[in-house]
């Protein structure tokens, strides 16, 4: 007795031994977890403070205030109206002339190069416009506010380090003292960007806007789903409630499982060898970026879908079947409805994917720089996701805060679909 | 007619049929009992209305472009078609420009007016053909169908038959989708390795495809030893592995072992968000935040960093697949049966005692192969590598050198002009036939792995 006494003694005392460094040891396996969990939170912040403090400023621009005599002597000088004339006119020298008056002392060649390079290069394009436009302006002075140049709106958002030597920066010193003069006189002003939102792709940041990339990844997206939905929502229904236990099924089900996992860029490949190669279908655009994210998605609807319908419960089906529907009846007249939902939430999250996916784009030429927007599906294209490559390669310092901001974008429409679905899964679940 | 108005006129018989076969059963129904139900004899006629007019679209989608290419070079001078088939393919493009209504640039061939105009003709002749003839047997096909419409037609059962082969066809998409990847590839492989032997590929130290343009050029024989890229794809995969999975694991045990269901409920959407982040946008964080952040660093301790180290690509890879990593990791950790926890608690073990000796070891496999679908998808993360990896292969297991990986050499051998007779754009395919045949075998065996470890505890 006493003896087994001893013996519960000892090994307690063995226990309280060890606890301390057993408790610590606890303590530390949990801090281990909290640190993971702060590595990836830090991480998100650090992540979305450093891309919207870089884009931010993308959503505004400096303009010039500007007093341009529409001089008929350059435009026209023949008065002729005459359409072709006046596309060909000098309107470079407008340009250069009204921002003398600013600045009468320019004279040399070089200086004279500097000052028309303060906006930017696509100002006189816009007279061009205007004049065309309306002939009536032709003569008169008009007053507006121009569009400055992206090295010296890169400067007033603080970006040029004017401390360092002339030659290792893109402004000159004269700029930067025009720039502080004009500055004074309350020329200058940030307004809100929306070249951004209403422009193709431009060498010229300042001229660069999404909309091309946006009107692409629309089309895409369209295709996608036209594509991608009947059939991973057939292929869904079949798997799920007709398909035979056969070795055939068994096959189809680990082709879908691994085409689920293919590594996106392989998908590209195949667009390129068969869409463009084999079936000669256009580079670059649309309708092939659809299809092949078709295919991506496709096992990604599957999968979804075959969730949707399994969280039907089966006293639908019995019932249905039941009162003497047929199979096919019992199928599309009562448990599609009730999965429909869920199979929308999930095919949306696949297609929010499909919105950020670039790499299989790349294969299929959609990387070509292409100014106009699209306004069909053949037509050739950028993609959101696309254009923030392109431009995160550009080497002007606008492209940075604008990759900032087409990320940005991006981000806000990924946002919107991911909430779609989910306010989709809130609105229609039901809890059986 | 064109193809429009053709594709419009369809819809609307398409229409049309349904109606009067439904209309038929209806006027049926005043003097005999029906089989099926009204609709089914309409869905019948338009089966048999839209069967031809849809395959005869499909097959001259498929086959138009190739049957009139032929037609054409077959209508060629005798001296062009005497030419290589490069060249024919070369001459043939400019057929079609021009055929299409746009300006050539540069010299090119008698006989090409000619060639452009037979072009059209052909095009033309092919979708008349393809039109009418699918016009004339949808009227007639429906015309049968029509006239066989009787109470006793199995209206339904006809029908319900066809939905359910368009259910299966369907689902035999993704045996297509396979195929088409795999074979696609391969054959561009093939070609490639006809040119270049299979060994010097496999096992060639040297990297530098660029090819000499002029037979005479000297040192650019184009060597194609992938070793550099398989190495600095592993390097960098290693390097992501070794972020996503501590991190991943603890994520994953903390919350479904410690964390109080508030701090979840936080936590999980925050994994989402970074699941869901486009890889191009972690590229972009990669190549202008972290790298230059990373080569500051390194001068500071008196490192000489690349500012396009595997370090940075790696990290930035390996938080894209934390998210991936933690949510298997959950899945295998609470698939672990209570009653293994309640065992080990009961012998006084504590929760971390518990987690270490009986949860990991018991959920082990599905861990591997969660490890293993985290892998593939390093090895096949192309954007994040396309912008912060570096270009130039070099073989090195350096973490702060500047390596190459395979994805980014598909991707610089691809993008630009190409020519598809080149070893340069054939070895982007032997390239991508590799990648997809290590994926492949990962994803087969991980899946293999977590579907038995689920069985196991089922």
């Amino acid at each position: 007795m006493s003896n087994t006494l001893q013996e519960t003694q000892d090994i307690s005392e063995i226990v309280n031994r060890g606890l301390k460094k057993r408790y610590r040891s606890e303590f530390m396996f949990r801090f281990y977890g909290v640190v993971s969990i702060l590595f990836a939170v830090v991480f998100l912040l650090v992540f979305f403070s450093s891309i919207i403090s870089k884009g931010y400023s993308a959503f505004t621009q400096g303009e010039l205030n500007m007093k341009i005599y529409l001089n008929e002597e350059v435009i026209d000088p023949d008065r002729l109206r005459d359409e072709e004339e006046i596309r060909y006119a000098n309107f470079d020298k407008l340009v250069l002339d009204s921002l003398k008056t600013y600045f009468p002392e320019v004279s040399s060649r070089k200086e004279r190069k500097e000052l028309k390079s303060l906006v930017s290069s696509g100002t006189s394009l816009r007279l061009q416009s205007m004049v065309l436009n309306d002939y009536s302006l032709i003569g008169q002075e008009i007053d507006i506010w121009v569009r400055l140049d992206s090295d010296i709106d890169m400067y007033l958002k603080g970006n040029i380090d004017v401390s360092l030597d002339e030659s290792q920066r893109r402004i000159s010193d004269n700029q930067v003292r025009w720039v502080q003069e004009l500055q004074e006189q309350n020329l200058i002003r940030q307004n809100f960007n929306s070249t951004l939102f209403t422009a193709g792709d431009s060498r010229e940041p300042e001229l660069a806007g999404v909309l091309g990339a946006l009107v692409g990844s629309f089309f895409m997206l369209i295709i996608t789903f036209i594509v991608a939905f009947p059939l991973g929502v057939a292929a869904a229904i079949y798997l799920e409630e007709f398909a035979p236990k056969n070795r055939f099924i068994d096959f189809v089900e680990v082709n879908i499982n691994n085409l689920a996992a293919v590594p996106s860029i392989i998908y590209g490949l195949l667009g390129l060898a068969v869409f463009i190669n084999f079936f000669g279908m256009p580079r670059s655009a649309p309708l092939v970026g659809g299809l092949v994210l078709a295919l991506m998605t496709f096992p990604v609807i599957i999968i979804a879908s075959r969730a949707a319908l399994q969280s039907v419960p089966p006293s639908i089906t019995d019932a249905a079947l039941g009162v003497g529907a047929s199979k096919i009846q019992t199928v599309f007249d009562h448990v599609f409805p009730l999965a429909l939902p869920g199979m929308l939430t999930g095919s949306i999250i696949g297609m929010a994917r499909a919105l950020g996916e670039s790499a299989p784009l790349l294969m299929i030429g959609m990387v070509a720089f292409v100014v106009d927007v699209p306004s069909s599906p053949l037509d050739s294209s950028a993609a959101l996701p696309v254009q923030v490559y392109l431009w995160a390669d550009a080497p002007e310092r606008g492209f940075v805060e604008r990759t900032s901001a087409a990320i940005l974008v991006l981000l806000f429409f990924l946002l919107l679909m991911n909430s779609t679905a989910i306010w989709l899964r809130n609105k229609f679940e039901t809890k059986w | 007619m064109s193809l429009s108005l053709f594709l419009i006129s369809i819809i609307f018989l398409g229409f049309l049929s349904f109606f009067w076969g439904k209309r038929k059963a209806l006027l049926l129904k005043n003097t005999e009992s029906l089989h099926s139900l009204p609709r089914y004899y309409g869905y019948y006629s338009l089966a048999w209305f839209a069967a031809p007019s849809l395959l005869i679209i499909f097959l001259w989608l498929l086959f138009s472009e190739s049957f009139v290419t032929n037609q054409v070079i077959s209508l060629l001078p005798e001296s062009i078609r005497a030419l290589s088939p490069n060249e024919i393919t070369l001459r043939m493009n400019d057929v079609k420009n021009l055929a299409a209504g746009n300006l050539i640039a540069g010299e090119s061939f008698i006989g090409l007016e000619q060639a452009a105009a037979n072009y059209n003709r052909i095009t033309k002749l092919v979708q008349d053909v393809a039109i009418y003839s699918s016009l004339v047997l949808s009227l007639a096909l429906f015309i049968f169908s029509y006239r066989s419409i009787s109470g006793t037609l199995r209206a339904r059962n006809k029908v319900e038959k066809i939905i359910s082969n368009l259910l299966l066809a369907s689902a035999t998409v993704a045996i297509f989708a396979t195929a088409g990847i795999l074979l696609s590839v391969l054959f561009e492989a093939i070609r490639f390795f006809q040119i270049i032997s299979f060994d010097d590929f496999l096992f060639g130290l040297t990297w530098s495809p660029q090819m000499a343009i002029r037979e005479d050029q000297v040192g650019s024989s184009g060597l194609f030893g992938a070793i550099p890229l398989f190495a600095g794809t592993a390097l960098i995969s290693l390097i992501s592995l070794t972020v996503a999975v501590p991190v991943g694991l603890m994520t994953a045990i903390y919350l479904s072992e410690y964390a109080p269901s508030k701090v979840r409920s936080y936590t999980k959407p925050m994994l989402e968000i970074l699941s869901g982040i486009p890889t191009v946008v972690y590229g972009f964080f990669a190549a202008i935040t972290l790298a230059p952040f990373i080569r500051d660093f390194g001068v500071t301790i008196g490192l000489d960093i690349a500012s396009e180290s595997a370090l940075g690509v790696g990290l930035v890879m390996g938080i894209m697949i934390i998210p991936l990593v933690s949510s298997l990791s959950d899945d295998v950790i609470s698939a672990v049966p209570q009653a293994m926890r309640d065992g080990s608690y009961g012998l006084g073990a504590t929760k971390s005692e518990t987690i270490k000796k009986v949860i990991i070891p018991a959920a082990l496999p599905g861990i591997v192969g969660g490890i293993l679908l985290a892998a593939s998808r390093a090895i096949g993360e192309t954007m994040i590598v396309v912008m912060a990896a570096g270009l130039s292969a070099r073989l090195s297991f350096n973490p702060i050198d500047a390596v190459t990986t395979v994805t980014v050499q598909i991707v610089t051998l691809l993008v630009g002009d190409q020519e598809f007779d080149s070893p340069k754009t054939l070895a982007a395919f032997a390239l991508g036939l590799t990648l997809f045949l290590v994926t492949l075998a990962l994803n087969f065996y991980a899946l293999k792995i977590v579907r038995k470890y689920r069985e196991q505890y089922e």
